[in-house]
């Protein structure tokens, strides 16, 4: 189910003198399947911008369409929107409510109207997606760790099967180890279920390993929209908006300052440790031959 | 959605109101919700009127931007509208099936309207052109006196305060749990009564939850920096009268005394 944003523009508080162009002219298209970052500073309009995805807030000017129709028309049903767009917030563990987990993740499929068997099916489905043992299924929410109840806030999500799944700033807050393992379980989730999977984050380190797109937001424009390999080039332009490209592309870059003949399109630690290993390799057989 | 409650919420602009000595605006607002509660004249609502256009124009607060603020008070308007319409007794003008209206139930229900406007509308310009804080220093120096007899003046400011710079946060809050629960297809719309109460369960739980955290935030970072109440506190910008807060003061006065005499003078209707 491709998304097409044509031209959508997001203007806070219009007609006021505290008027905020959030959105400024934005067209993407978003294909099946694809695993995305959406990159920029705070305040560069992620967060508006993904609320558009599922409806939750109309274009000021601007259509958004969602499988060919416009989901601005009158009639186009909004929830079954929101049910094949999951939307995962910042800080989702705040909109838990209920007295157990399990119930607590039935609350999405329960408002789509399944039948019981149904909803518990999905919910069950998706507390294992997000790799939470059984033995918490029953017990409260707020019983659990921070890294606990995010997982627990977006099986909330997954339980609907959306298709594409929007998750805005999944690690923050967290620890390395709740962020490393958030961030894995959401990549396995991806090449298990294959659906279309938005990530936004402010931390290139963070999406580069993952995602196979990256979209660069700033003040409410799209600034790159490319492979990472291709965006993390731009890293001196990406510097001036208060972003980054991934540790080790510095790395290999001051590498290669010294004199040492490095691939610089590395984005992982170990991209990064075959491309030493193999430049040693080089020199270490150059040397041989004298 | 929730952005639209302008209640309460305060609107940045350069204008005199904005700069008047937040203890004037206090006391000018109670003034003028008195004054509205002690005639019952057309020609004192007139005035009324006119007093409260005048200051709103002087605010520099766009007109639509409070009439949205009243929006949300509207229902409740009607309810009180409509009881004394048709509960009070006298004489019938119209009948309805069941109800009557009467003259005097009629008289009572525009009176009650106006007078309910005229209120909101009036403190809103206090706090549209007052920040909270103006407002809790205004009114902490205004009961300063009470002090004496072992009022704890400062604390009751103090947690005005509080409350008042909680309002716009749980708003958010509000919004943004609101959005995360519609996200996963939550209806707050359709539905009974009952329906629609028990919907606002997922909106209101994590809503007191999150209150909670942050009062207990606010504890501790309070006490982190020694914060101990009222006794030997300095303000780092203390009120002063200045003269325009005089002028106002004239001007108030000068409006009291021509909605009395109209009231009191002009036959009424």
């Amino acid at each position: 189910m491709p998304i097409i944003l044509d031209k959508v523009s997001h203007v806070y508080g219009e007609g006021t003198a505290m008027a905020v162009k959030a959105l400024d002219d934005i067209s993407i298209v978003i294909p099946d399947g694809q695993f995305i970052g959406l990159i920029g500073h705070t305040g560069s309009g992620k967060s508006t911008l993904i609320q558009h995805l599922n409806g939750l807030m109309k274009a000021t000017s601007g259509n958004v369409y969602f499988n060919g129709e416009d989901i601005d028309d009158e009639g186009f049903d909004k929830k079954m929107l929101r049910s094949k767009v999951g939307l995962v917030f910042q800080y989702p563990e705040h909109q838990l409510f209920e007295t157990d987990v399990f119930t607590d993740v039935c609350f999405g499929p329960k408002n789509l109207g399944l039948t019981k068997k149904e909803v518990e099916l999905r919910a069950y489905e998706a507390l294992k997606l997000v790799g939470l043992e059984d033995e918490y299924f029953y017990q409260s929410p707020f019983d659990l760790s921070g890294g606990q109840k995010r997982r627990v806030a977006i099986a909330g999500v997954l339980a609907m099967k959306p298709d594409v799944l929007v998750l805005d700033e999944p690690t923050a807050g967290l620890d390395p180890k709740g962020r490393d393992e958030i961030l894995e379980q959401i990549s396995r989730l991806k090449r298990e279920t294959g659906i279309t999977v938005i990530l936004v984050s402010h931390s290139m380190d963070d999406v580069a390993k993952y995602v196979d797109r990256i979209i660069v937001m700033n003040q409410g424009s799209v600034m790159y929209d490319d492979e990472p390999r291709e965006v993390f080039q731009h890293y001196r332009e990406l510097e001036q908006v208060g972003l980054a490209a991934p540790q080790i592309t510095y790395i290999m870059r001051e590498l290669q300052e010294r004199g040492y003949d490095v691939s610089d399109d590395v984005m992982t630690i170990e991209e990064a440790r075959k491309a030493i290993k193999d430049c040693f390799e080089k020199l270490a057989s150059l040397h041989r031959e004298r | 959605m929730l952005r639209d409650i302008t209640l309460g919420q305060y609107y940045q602009a350069d204008s005199v109101i904005h700069r008047l000595d937040p203890r004037v605006k206090l006391g000018t607002t109670i003034l003028f919700i008195i004054s509205l509660f002690v005639f019952d004249d057309f020609w004192g609502y007139v005035v009324a009127a006119i007093f409260l256009a005048f200051v709103v124009q002087l605010s520099k607060v766009p007109f639509r931007f409070m009439v949205k603020g009243m929006k949300s008070i509207v229902f409740l308007l009607s309810i009180t509208v409509l009881f004394n319409l048709f509960l009070t007794p006298g004489e019938p003008i119209v009948n309805i099936w069941k109800l009557t209206i009467t003259k005097e139930g009629l008289r009572l229900a525009v009176l009650l309207a106006v007078r309910l406007g005229f209120l909101i509308m009036g403190s809103s310009v206090m706090t549209l052109t007052t920040t909270p804080n103006q407002l809790t220093d205004g009114l902490e120096k205004m009961l300063k006196p009470l002090g004496k007899i072992k009022v704890p003046v400062h604390e009751i400011a103090m947690m005005m305060s509080i409350a008042l710079r909680f309002i716009p946060i749980l708003m958010e809050e509000t919004d943004k749990i609101m959005k995360a629960q519609l996200a996963r297809c939550a209806d707050f719309e359709s539905g009974n009564l009952i329906k629609k109460a028990k919907s606002l369960v997922p909106l209101l739980v994590p809503l007191f939850i999150s209150a909670f955290r942050r009062a207990n935030d606010l504890a501790m970072a309070m006490e982190a920096r020694c914060y101990r109440g009222g006794e030997h506190r300095t303000k780092m910008k203390p009120l002063h009268y200045e003269k325009r807060d005089y002028i106002a003061y004239v001007i108030v006065v000068c409006y009291l005394v021509t909605a009395f005499a109209a009231a009191r003078l002009i036959p009424g209707l």
